[in-house]
């Protein structure tokens, strides 16, 4: 990911800023500009609450080959309280435990390393609930 | 007068017990535990850094203070194990923690106490009215390079504090900083583990300056041992903090909720401000707390902190330093221990 593409997602990506629809409700994370089920133009910014529950989830076995050293690793659609939905893994627990229904906290990460040499890209990854 | 207005700590959940590396070297684990009186240590996972670390922690102390992350007007953070060599860690953390633009922010660096360092320029810049608030964050992902005595110690974890002059959790009363030119353990540009002077870490460097720096701060403050309720000193080891503890006149029920290095190991820039934040956990109203940090090169730096009557009902917002080193974890062979620590090398 060249690095004004990872800095423009910043918000999203560190402090899980999503955009509701004023004009439905309808939550999105990443923000959008166009609501996807009214196409209404109007947002308010808001900020997902670092936890979730599993939509659909899968293993990883054969992935790419930056992430060679973290499989088999659990990746996850995961639903926040507000109706944001991120695609994301799910570590610090056994990948084959992850299943649907299961709750997560999102915990600050490091995603992926760009080579080695290039910038650090952070995120947000489901963890096993703290309570 | 200023103090703690927040306070978080963070500590991975992946484990290596010392008989794991001890086996790895042929070691008797039974007379490293006896020696060090260490048990396990914890191991940051392959996305895990001083960076993920400080943030988790920062969260934590930002909720505990319950106060608008964009009023903090300092971040610091110490530590020897930054991501990059240029590029502030401080910048990914105050993005994450909500805090900024309009924000200082600094990485600081002294060995292991690197942490103290930042939580004692933040409460200046509070002090001094500079800022309204302020944190100091002590994080690390430890290095030691494999079948040193380091191994079975080095760890990752830390602790962050929020500085401020209202609502505070914990006053701070005295502080009291020691230096001078010790090469007891170093790093050189560009390597990837530290070194060390063995023996030579321990009078001339940990004791002589933890014991001048408490015994400064009780000059100070005119102080004694018996006046505190709780004290913590870097844990390099399991050993030297109860030691030196004892020789400065305090009792093993003084130390022993601070003393977390035989379930953390030393988590460098991260120990005794950890050690700190489990003694939050539990401290009662107008408790006194003494904290006394140790950082190779070498220096320490003390505190004496007073619990006020809000610290109770603020820990509980946060997840505590005990509830993170007893939740459920996963402990891992050597094998895996040195692909998570990258220690394996592979093609590009």
């Amino acid at each position: 990911m060249p690095s004004p593409r990872y800095h423009r997602e910043i918000p999203a990506r560190y402090r899980l800023e999503a955009s509701r629809c004023l004009n439905c409700g309808r939550v999105a994370y990443p923000p959008r500009r166009v609501c996807p089920a009214c196409r209404g133009r109007n947002w308010e910014t808001l900020r997902l609450t670092p936890k979730g529950r599993v939509l659909t989830s899968t293993v990883i076995h054969v992935p790419p080959e930056e992430f060679l050293n973290e499989a088999p690793y659990a990746m996850a659609v995961v639903e926040t309280p507000e109706g944001g939905r991120l695609l994301t893994q799910v570590v610090d627990c056994d990948p084959g435990t992850v299943r649907p229904g299961m709750e997560v906290d999102l915990e600050f990460r490091l995603v992926r390393k760009e080579g080695r040499s290039g910038i650090l890209c952070y995120g947000h990854k489901g963890v096993p609930p703290e309570h | 007068m200023a103090g703690i207005v927040g306070y978080g700590a963070f500590i991975p959940r992946n484990r290596i017990r010392t008989e794991e590396i001890a086996r790895q070297w042929g070691k008797d684990p039974e007379s490293i535990r006896r020696g060090l009186l260490l048990e396990e240590k914890s191991v940051p996972g392959i996305d895990e850094d001083t960076i993920t670390i400080s943030v988790a922690a920062g969260r934590a102390a930002l909720k505990r203070a319950g106060i608008d992350p964009r009023r903090v007007g300092a971040l610091y953070i110490g530590s020897e194990s930054h991501p990059y060599a240029v590029k502030p860690s401080g910048t990914v953390v105050a993005e994450a923690l909500g805090m900024g633009p309009e924000i200082h922010v600094a990485d600081f660096e002294f060995a292991c106490k690197a942490g103290t360092e930042a939580m004692s320029v933040a409460l200046a810049m509070v002090e001094a009215g500079r800022v309204e608030y302020a944190m100091g964050i002590g994080a690390d992902t430890s290095q030691g390079a494999p079948n040193d005595a380091l191994e079975f110690s080095a760890s990752a974890g830390g602790a962050a504090y929020l500085f401020g002059k209202a609502d505070v959790l914990a006053e701070v009363l005295f502080t009291y900083s020691y230096t001078s030119d010790t090469p007891d353990f170093w790093r050189r540009e560009g390597q990837f583990y530290p070194r060390h002077g063995g023996r030579f870490t321990g009078e001339p460097a940990y004791f002589r300056h933890v014991r001048e720096a408490t015994l400064g701060i009780f000059r100070l403050s005119g102080l004694r041992a018996s006046d505190f309720r709780y004290a913590v000193f870097h844990m390099p080891n399991g050993k030297f903090p109860l030691t030196v503890g004892k020789e400065l006149g305090f009792t093993r029920e003084q130390l022993e909720t601070g003393w977390i290095v035989n379930k953390m190991g030393n988590t460098y820039s991260g120990s005794s401000p950890t050690g700190l934040a489990a003694i939050l956990d539990v401290a009662a109203p107008g408790d006194l707390i003494l904290i006394t940090s140790f950082g190779s090169g070498a220096g320490s730096d003390s505190f004496v902190l007073k619990a006020t009557q809000l610290l109770p009902e603020r820990r509980g917002l946060a997840p505590t330093v005990r509830s993170m080193l007893d939740r459920p974890r996963r402990y891992l062979t050597y094998g895996e221990y040195a692909k998570f620590r990258e220690k394996i090398i592979v093609n590009d």
